[in-house]
């Protein structure tokens, strides 16, 4: 088991796509089906990859596995570090299965575009290695790296293959992240220097001793930067534009991935680095995520537009994630790493399953659609299940994370989780009125003459949903698997914290009692 | 009367400048003797061979560390590595200034003095090899600059400052196409050049009159002890201040840089963002930190003011322009800000992580210069924002590497712009001046969108009509870009060297 253990997964792991992406973007544009091929294979055997890696993990071993530090920048004691603990662990899972998907999902996309179609290929890849990097990363410097870094193959991603308005919204996109990005260079520097210990692993900062007032500053600093990318109300005005414009592919990323690493940024760096801080910002945090569930909720319901309207459904689930995250509890902390990862699935395949409507009617706009279920029956089927899930339905996957999330919060702040539960209620509005405007009632006529409409589900397009249908189903009955690698990391970020569980009422009055 | 004794020399320690000088001169003796012909191969091999010298005298003499000429010039590690830095932004402007294959008789105009507009002109816009005179011209420039970032008293210094000012003035006026922007540049650069330099001398005088002299160390002792009016202290620091402010673009006394950018041959633009900086900021942080250090206090705080003022207007008003060259005007105006951010965190790393900025800066201002030469029309360079669009699409291998190069201008990591940025930011907090840091975070901000705009003109448009083509590059513009990027890339994924020698050299000798 040591050899196995001191494998150097994660550079592998990170390294890998960045080779697939050099080597895709060498194809000449005429061979767009090799590019595409050679793609599709490289994400699959980093798919295959991580999996070892998974098998490798050692569930209930050390909190953090498969450390690797190599040196980078000695005066500033950079170093390349390594390591995963179980949520970064399951974040780089929903990674390694979602882009292969997205892959095959997006394989004619490019085409429509009169664009190079290997370097769309190959921004993807680009685009996982830097994913891939900022969940595997624990320097705070390195971090940052592939924090600023993944906004460029995205923005090109956005910009060049997009829909309406793409260029607006790749800028849009790309600023917002930036200044966020900036904020959390100063804080990141801000640790560096007030830490002393001229280092940037995570370890060694975690440890130093960072007063009050500056870890209040330096929290700040960073948690604007996450609550930009993850986004939190009211910095999510960037992700409707992004998300509507991007090509459907990159948006499940965007959504699925990209903007995990604002919560995931909160969980690793802003709760054990800056605990009280934490703690003292926890109301107005929990705030914004609530006003975020209930705004981006009611949005969604008014939108016309497929892809925004999922973008807002996907706000108002961050909302979920955020208030379990700062409800300091264990099931609620569990509850929002488990959410990230359904919520990847579940949003996942509602882009994806957009982006193949999109692709036959040639129009995300609501009112275009109307009975597309008589046309394209299995897929709208798909449409409602993918749905289904995105609203919670019990028996799915995201049901068991929204209710670990609300009883988290319940335990500690009844009112606050009351209030979050009408967004449930809204869900159900958004998603069910989508799909009855779309897919059910009389054919529109003028859908009808569209002759791509009367291609129902390819095998390819098949091959896209059946893994994620099957993961929400799964996880929706048996999330045990992952919620055993989840849970002592999610412990052992709220022992970070320094908050207790609370008991069940009566025994913890009589254990507190002095 | 007594004997005049001579101070002692070192020749050794002089020797980068003296080899710069030297050949200068044998550039103007050739100007005379050289056929017309064979004088821009020879001019060119001379200077290319001169600059070369003196950056392995700069090698052969990095562990000295004296001072010479009777205290006149301090030969340090500051010094040794700005003047490096210096010969190797000049060898790599050099190559941009010595192109011939991209425009018929390379950049500058053959004879300045013909009129503008008329049929000499005509003729000699066509055809006509440009003046040679150029390559003595950008020695002088140099081997002043080397001059000024090793002064040790006042006097020295501005001597070297008129030294490598006035071939500049005089470089700026000798664009081939769009004279008359070029002569306006050279005139506006020159008087505003000159009040700066009269504030400069005016600044000395008052020094001298506080501290009954001009070298450094004797105003250091000075100010630790004052024996005279504190107003001659503060005010000739002032005035001293405001010439070397002026040189390096800082706010309020950057209005020349837009218009001079703009106006100059690009390849002399290109020399005075890269090589004028790193002499301003040399001499500044020498200044500051040899002369006026037991001052920090309370020139601190004034200084920071003018550094947030710097940024900002630098950003802001990058954000309105339409003019590639006055883009980058502005641009180097806010990354003037940045550097004396990390000058005035006073400290160790202040100094050594300012001389990581100039380095790093340098090389990428030079290669997005270098680029700006090669997008032309019949005109000659096309300059506006709304030509380049669609330019990837035409030549990706260019608008790629420009697409580099602005990213690091916007500090995206894995270039130096980051590294460099992260450095100074560094050291100003370690050096309690956490809030110009924020305002530097602010307008670093502000200042990613007009980088953004262009990449956005040159990937996401679709080309227009006009969209002007990219010359292939002579082999020298090929090295001087393949230098410039290949060092962005170098000091971003792999700074620990630069670093290491940055922080080796950051003792001033006084």
């Amino acid at each position: 088991m040591a050899g196995v253990k001191n494998f150097p997964f994660l550079s592998i792991l990170t390294l890998l796509p960045l080779v697939g992406a050099a080597v895709v973007a060498f194809i000449p544009k005429t061979k767009a089906q090799l590019a595409k091929t050679v793609a599709l294979v490289w994400s699959l055997v980093v798919l295959v990859f991580s999996i070892l890696m998974w098998i490798a993990f050692e569930v209930g071993g050390t909190r953090f596995q498969f450390r690797e530090s190599y040196p980078w920048i000695p005066n500033w004691g950079v170093r390349f570090t390594f390591e995963v603990d179980g949520i970064a662990l399951v974040l780089l899972m929903l990674i390694a299965v979602l882009v292969p998907l997205v892959i095959l999902a997006s394989w004619n996309d490019a085409e429509q575009t009169k664009r190079s179609v290997p370097t769309y290929f190959a921004l993807l890849l680009a685009l996982e290695c830097t994913m891939i990097g900022v969940f595997a990363a624990s320097d705070i410097f390195l971090f940052y790296v592939f924090f600023e870094v993944m906004l460029v193959p995205m923005y090109f991603i956005i910009g060049s293959y997009g829909g309406q308005r793409r260029q607006y919204a790749a800028v849009k996109f790309f600023l917002y992240s930036l200044v966020g990005g900036l904020f959390m260079l100063a804080a990141v520097i801000g640790v560096w220097v007030v830490a002393g210990e001229n280092s940037f692993d995570w370890q060694t900062l975690v440890n130093a001793d960072i007063g009050t007032e500056a870890g209040r500053w330096l929290f700040l600093g960073f948690f604007i930067a996450f609550a930009i990318k993850a986004p939190f109300f009211p910095f999510h005005t960037w992700l409707p534009d992004a998300g509507g414009a991007a090509p459907a592919g990159a948006a499940a990323l965007l959504v699925g991935v990209l903007d995990k690493v604002g919560t995931f940024g909160i969980l690793r760096y802003c709760l054990p680095m800056f605990p009280e801080a934490s703690r003292w910002f926890a109301p107005v945090a929990i705030a914004l995520a609530v006003i975020g569930i209930l705004y981006a909720a009611l949005l969604a319901v008014g939108q016309n537009d497929l892809k925004r309207l999922v973008s807002y459904t996907s706000i108002a689930h961050f909302g979920f994630i955020g208030i379990g995250i700062f409800a300091f509890t264990t099931q609620g902390g569990t509850g929002s790493v488990l959410y990230m990862v359904n919520h990847g699935l579940a949003t996942g395949l509602l882009f994806l399953v957009v982006g193949m409507f999109v692709a036959r009617r040639g129009s995300a706009l609501v009112s275009d659609f109307g009975g597309a279920g008589k046309l394209v029956p299995v897929l709208a089927g798909v449409f409602f299940f993918a749905g289904l899930a995105s609203l919670a339905l019990p028996g799915t996957a995201p049901f068991v994370s929204e209710f670990l999330v609300l009883i988290g919060t319940f335990t500690v702040h009844p009112a606050w989780a009351v209030v979050a539960t009408a967004g449930i209620i809204l869900a159900a509005a958004y998603v069910l009125w989508m799909v009855q405007r779309t897919t059910q009632g009389t054919l529109n006529p003028a859908l009808a003459e569209v002759p791509a409409m009367r291609q129902d589900i390819t095998l390819r397009e098949k091959v896209v949903v059946a893994p994620l249908i099957a993961l929400l189903i799964i996880f929706g009955f048996y999330p045990k698997p992952v919620t055993d690698v989840i849970n002592p990391a999610v412990e052992a970020t709220m022992n970070d914290v320094g908050t207790q569980d609370p008991g069940p009422t009566a025994v913890a009055n009589g254990r507190t009692a002095p | 009367m007594g004997d005049l004794k001579l101070p002692a020399i070192d020749y050794g320690a002089l020797s980068p400048m003296l080899i710069l000088f030297g050949a200068a001169c044998l550039g103007v003796l050739l100007e005379a003797l050289a056929p017309k012909r064979l004088r821009h191969p020879i001019q060119l091999t001379l200077a290319l061979a001169a600059i070369v010298a003196a950056f392995v005298a700069v090698i052969v003499s990095r562990n000295e560390r004296t001072v010479t000429i009777g205290g006149a010039v301090a030969v340090d590690g500051p010094t040794l590595f700005l003047s490096g830095a210096i010969l190797l932004l000049g060898l790599v402007a050099m190559l941009l200034i010595g192109e011939r294959s991209i425009e018929h008789g390379g950049a500058f105009v053959s004879q300045a003095a013909i009129t503008v507009g008329s049929q000499k002109d005509l003729k000699q816009a066509g055809s006509e090899p440009g003046a040679t005179e150029v390559y003595p011209l950008t020695m002088f420039a140099l081997g002043g600059m080397l001059l000024f970032v090793a002064a040790n008293d006042l006097l020295t210094m501005f001597v070297a400052l008129e030294v490598f000012s006035l071939p500049l003035y005089l470089l700026c006026a000798l664009a081939r196409r769009r004279r008359l922007l070029s002569q306006e540049a050279a005139l506006k650069y020159f008087l505003l050049g000159s009040y700066a330099s009269a504030f400069f001398l005016f600044g000395v005088a008052l020094i001298y009159g506080f501290a009954g002299g001009v070298q450094f160390s004797q105003i250091h002792d000075a100010v630790a002890t004052p024996e005279r009016s504190q107003v001659l202290l503060y005010g000739g620091l002032a005035l001293v201040a405001i010439g070397l402010l002026f040189k390096g673009a800082l706010a309020p006394f950057h209005v020349w840089t837009p218009d001079v950018y703009q106006g100059a041959p690009t390849p002399v633009t290109a020399l005075m963002a890269a090589c004028t900086k790193v002499a301003a900021f040399g001499a500044l942080l020498r200044i500051l930190y040899v002369a006026f250090d037991g001052v920090r206090w309370d020139f601190q705080p004034v200084l920071g003011a003018i550094a947030v003022l710097t940024m900002l207007v630098g950003a802001v008003l990058a954000v309105t322009q339409t003019d590639m060259k006055r883009l980058l005007a502005y641009s180097s105006i806010a990354n003037a800000g940045y550097l004396l951010v990390g000058a005035l965190a006073l400290n160790k790393s202040g100094l050594s992580s300012t001389m990581f900025y100039l380095v790093a800066y340098g090389f990428s201002v030079l290669a997005a210069f270098g680029i700006l030469t090669l997008v032309r029309d019949a005109d000659g360079e096309a300059t506006h924002l709304s030509r380049w669009a669609g330019l990837g699409r035409k030549s990706p291998v260019f608008a790629g590497i420009f697409t580099f190069i602005l990213l690091a201008f916007a500090g995206i990591p894995l270039t130096s712009g980051f590294t460099s940025k992260f450095a100074v930011f560094g050291a100003a907090v370690e050096g309690g001046q956490t809030w110009l840091v924020i305002f530097g975070v602010i307008s670093s901000m502000l200042l990613a969108f007009p980088y953004l705009r262009v990449v956005v003109m040159m990937w996401l448009s679709e080309p227009g009509e006009s969209t002007p083509t990219v010359s292939l590059p002579g082999a020298m513009t090929s090295a001087a870009l393949a230098i410039g990027v290949l060092a962005t890339l170098a000091l971003g994924v792999a700074p620990a060297a630069l670093i290491d020698l940055t922080n080796d050299a950051a003792q001033f000798v006084r």
